[in-house]
């Protein structure tokens, strides 16, 4: 909904964003302008720096890494507006959010709605200072898209879960400290047999072993559980709730994954320019290769109906209070766009474009080949596009299984 | 499948058997983990069968067995994605044979023949395919110029160069100095300069000579494609008949069985194009055409086959352990060889006057 701001909520944001400034002019170390690391959310974070450090800290410490969480958990406890003010400020003078990862895409969120407050004072705040990995335990190798029929079992002794079991495709797992974890604690029921289990990784019992992908990069693992005790206290909801409280999450992680991630960003490159280097123009001013100027023309348009469609979604799960079943459409149709885009900048750029490492290409094209390989998960990962598809017909439209 | 003699069938029976139980996909696993630019001991094996003569005339040490023959059993070696410069060599010889003088022929075509000499083509020198446009130039029977991105280079003892007064053969050796370039599908990549390199023409050919090689380079690698597709789709079938989700196996859902029915489609009529390309090489009737088709058609073709095949995996598609990616990875370097569709469709709409 769209409103004229009042004199005085304006002034408010003015202000806002003067604070914002001093915030940014005496934290923000200014050699780390621009320098991001977009696949960051993909790679082993490397040795963090003095400066990254610093820059951590300070926002975490401002809660401005998670700026609409409540203040009480560590958050920032700004408005909407405040956090679109912040984010422009910030890019203003080449600054990022160095707080990231899955506990804050996914977990966060999850937490705050279904923890226990004592949970939600232990978990929350270390992941807005960005002091903890988490990474997610959801698949094995039985419970793909099929993730109910998962069977890692955490059997109760008393005071603690004893948990069995494998998990796969843990990404992160290798460097993370906790995991989130779907397990089962009864047999008796598919979907209410399964507790949502907050897991130390550094745990006795724990075994992570790294799994090379097609991008030449090791992000993702095998967990293997063999007798973890996990303390009772670790139990997210109640025994039983967990298919509720997973898929909650999944919506979060969906609306996340949605924007093509790491790759658009990476790519962040208007395709018209990048075409216009490689391929060159013709005497009329227009792309030589006249198909693929109607390929970049077709894929913009269909991009910024997206972001539309994508705006329009927030403003009306604002409106209805939390994310909703469009987050299966924006992932579906997010990262289809996003390997289009990148598909789009190997036809673009030819064999440049599919570099791999050593001479004769740009750090920008050798990076753009790996994210492109990688991003052929985003529409496997996190519930595949198929899934969604099912999603949208049965829960959306109401359409039946054939069974 | 196009009717086939039985020489034709006999040579394909061989080298579905051969690659099928001497080098399946695992060989060039080895490969790529030791670096290398193919097998050489394989590449002995298919000389030795006489693969690298099947387009050679009988007189200069082949078996003339034509575009076909070699296209089956390129297609054979495409599915298990053998390395090997079995393509660029016969398209070097295929340029010779079509150009060369009687001296040229008999200087190269036997050892071509035998595998003993790897030839290959030196056309673009861009990252993208731009036709018969190139800038190298000759002097008092010298090359001056870049080539960028020669397939199969750092074996190869003779280049088939285009430069820009007509086609040349300059050997490996003085004024030659190639970079190697490590593309996603780590085959064999290189630029090539050469700097006041010693330089035949291959004057026999005319001026369409160079056009005849790349109608050639354009249907040999679809057929390269042409079995990478059927590979993909082979092994994509096979797990979708074997993975369980939902106490199903996921070849019982509907969805996926209309979409690999779309894709059995795409894949039936891009081997009727590949054959008819190869058929046209056969018999010289309107070959241009025929080879914009086959190579448009496997580009496309391939690309969406290796990109479903790895989505249809799930997150095992994504590891390196599991081979399909390594269809994907090929499939982008040879959709840039010698034209992407784009390429292709304007050339067509050109040839066709409109
Ligand atoms: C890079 C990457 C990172 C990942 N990170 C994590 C992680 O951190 N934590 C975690 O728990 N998991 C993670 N995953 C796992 C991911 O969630 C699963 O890969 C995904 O849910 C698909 O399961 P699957 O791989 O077993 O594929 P399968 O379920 O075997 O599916 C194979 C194919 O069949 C299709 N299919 C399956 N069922 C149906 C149906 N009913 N109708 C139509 N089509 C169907 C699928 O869409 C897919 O195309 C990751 C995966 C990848 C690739």
């Amino acid at each position: 909904m769209a409103s004229v701001a009042e004199p005085e909520a304006k002034a408010d944001l003015d202000a806002f964003r003067e604070e914002v400034r001093a915030f940014l002019a005496e934290n923000f170390p200014p050699e780390l302008r621009g320098k991001n690391n977009l696949l960051s959310s993909v790679e082993e974070a490397g040795e963090e720096s003095p400066a990254e450090k610093a820059w951590r800290v300070a926002m975490g410490e401002k809660g401005w890494g998670t700026p609409t969480w409540p203040k009480e958990y560590g958050g920032g406890g700004l408005t909407k507006k405040q956090a679109r003010a912040l984010e422009e400020e910030m890019a203003k003078v080449g600054a990022w959010n160095p707080i990231g990862g899955m506990g804050v895409m996914m977990l966060g969120p999850t937490l705050l709605e279904f923890a226990s407050e004592e949970q939600k004072h232990e978990h929350i705040p270390p992941i807005c200072k960005g002091e903890i990995r988490w990474c997610q335990g959801y698949s094995e190798p039985n419970a793909g898209s099929d993730l109910a029929n998962l069977q890692t079992m955490a059997e109760d002794k008393g005071d603690h879960y004893l948990v069995n079991g494998q998990k796969t495709w843990t990404s992160g797992g290798q460097w993370a400290d906790k995991c989130f974890c779907l397990v089962r604690t009864s047999r008796a029921d598919k979907h209410k047999g399964i507790s949502f289990l907050l897991i130390d990784m550094h745990a006795p019992g724990v075994e992570v072993k790294p799994i090379k992908m097609i991008s030449g990069m090791s992000p993702f693992c095998e967990t293997f559980f063999t007798d973890v005790q996990v303390p009772k206290e670790s139990l997210v909801g109640e025994e039983g709730q967990g298919w509720t409280i997973g898929k909650k999450l999944l919506q979060h992680e969906r609306t996340n994954l949605s924007g093509g991630g790491a790759l658009a960003a990476l790519n962040s490159q208007p395709l018209g320019k990048v075409a216009e280097r490689y391929i060159g123009l013709d005497e009329n001013g227009k792309l030589a290769d006249a198909e693929l100027r109607v390929k970049i023309a077709d894929f913009e348009m269909r991009w910024n109906a997206f972001l539309l469609t994508a705006r329009r979604a927030m403003e009306e799960s604002k409106a209805q209070g939390g994310v909703s079943e469009i987050s299966s459409i924006l992932k579906k149709a997010g990262t289809k766009l996003g390997q289009e885009r990148a598909e789009l900048m190997i036809a673009i750029q030819g064999y440049r474009g599919l570099g791999w490492e050593g001479e004769g290409f740009e750090q920008k094209e050798l990076d753009g080949t790996r994210a492109w390989l990688f991003g052929k998960a985003t529409t496997i990962y996190g519930g595949s596009t198929e899934i969604q598809n099912n999603i949208i017909a049965k829960r959306i439209l109401g359409m039946l299984d054939h069974q | 499948m196009a009717v086939l003699n039985d020489e034709q069938e006999m040579l394909r029976d061989m080298a579905r058997e051969w690659t099928k139980n001497e080098h399946p996909v695992g060989a060039w696993r080895k490969v790529r983990d030791a670096g290398e630019p193919f097998d050489a001991d394989a590449w002995g094996a298919m000389a030795e069968m006489g693969w690298a003569g099947i387009i050679i005339p009988e007189e200069h040490g082949g078996s003339d067995f034509g575009w076909m023959s070699l296209g089956l059993v390129v297609e054979e070696l495409g599915k298990s994605l053998a390395a090997s410069p079995l393509i660029a060599s016969a398209l070097a010889a295929s340029a010779i044979v079509l150009g060369g003088s009687d001296e040229q022929k008999a200087q190269y075509l036997p050892r071509l023949a035998s595998g003993e000499l790897i030839g290959t083509l030196a056309f673009d020198e861009g990252p993208r395919h731009a036709g018969l446009k190139a800038s190298a130039s000759v002097h008092d029977g010298r090359l001056t110029g870049t080539k960028a991105f020669v397939h199969e280079a750092s074996r190869a003892g003779l280049f088939v160069v285009l430069a820009s007064d007509g086609v040349y053969l300059v050997e490996q050796g003085q004024g030659v100095t190639l970079s190697s370039r490590a593309l996603a599908d780590m085959r064999d990549h290189a630029e090539v300069d050469f700097n006041n390199a010693p330089a035949q023409k291959l004057a026999a050919g005319g001026d369409a000579l160079a056009q005849k090689i790349l109608d050639r380079a354009r249907v040999l690698t679809a057929a390269e494609m042409l079995g990478m597709c059927q590979a993909v789709f082979d092994t994509t079938l096979d797990y979708l008949k074997q993975r369980v989700q939902f106490n199903q196996v996921l070849s019982s859902f509907q969805a996926l069985q209309h979409r690999m029915a779309d894709l059995y489609s795409e894949l039936e009529m891009t081997r009727s194009a590949v054959e008819g390309g190869l058929q046209a090489l056969d018999s010289g009737f309107a070959v241009t055409e025929a080879a914009m088709l086959a190579k448009a058609r496997a580009n496309d073709a391939l690309h969406l086959i290796s990109k479903e095949g790895v989505q249809l995996h799930g997150g095992i598609g994504m590891t390196d352990e599991y081979d399909v990616g390594f269809y994907l990875k090929r499939a982008r370097v040879l959709e840039a060889a010698w034209g992407a569709s784009s390429h292709l469709r304007d050339l067509f709409a050109t040839a066709k006057g409109y």
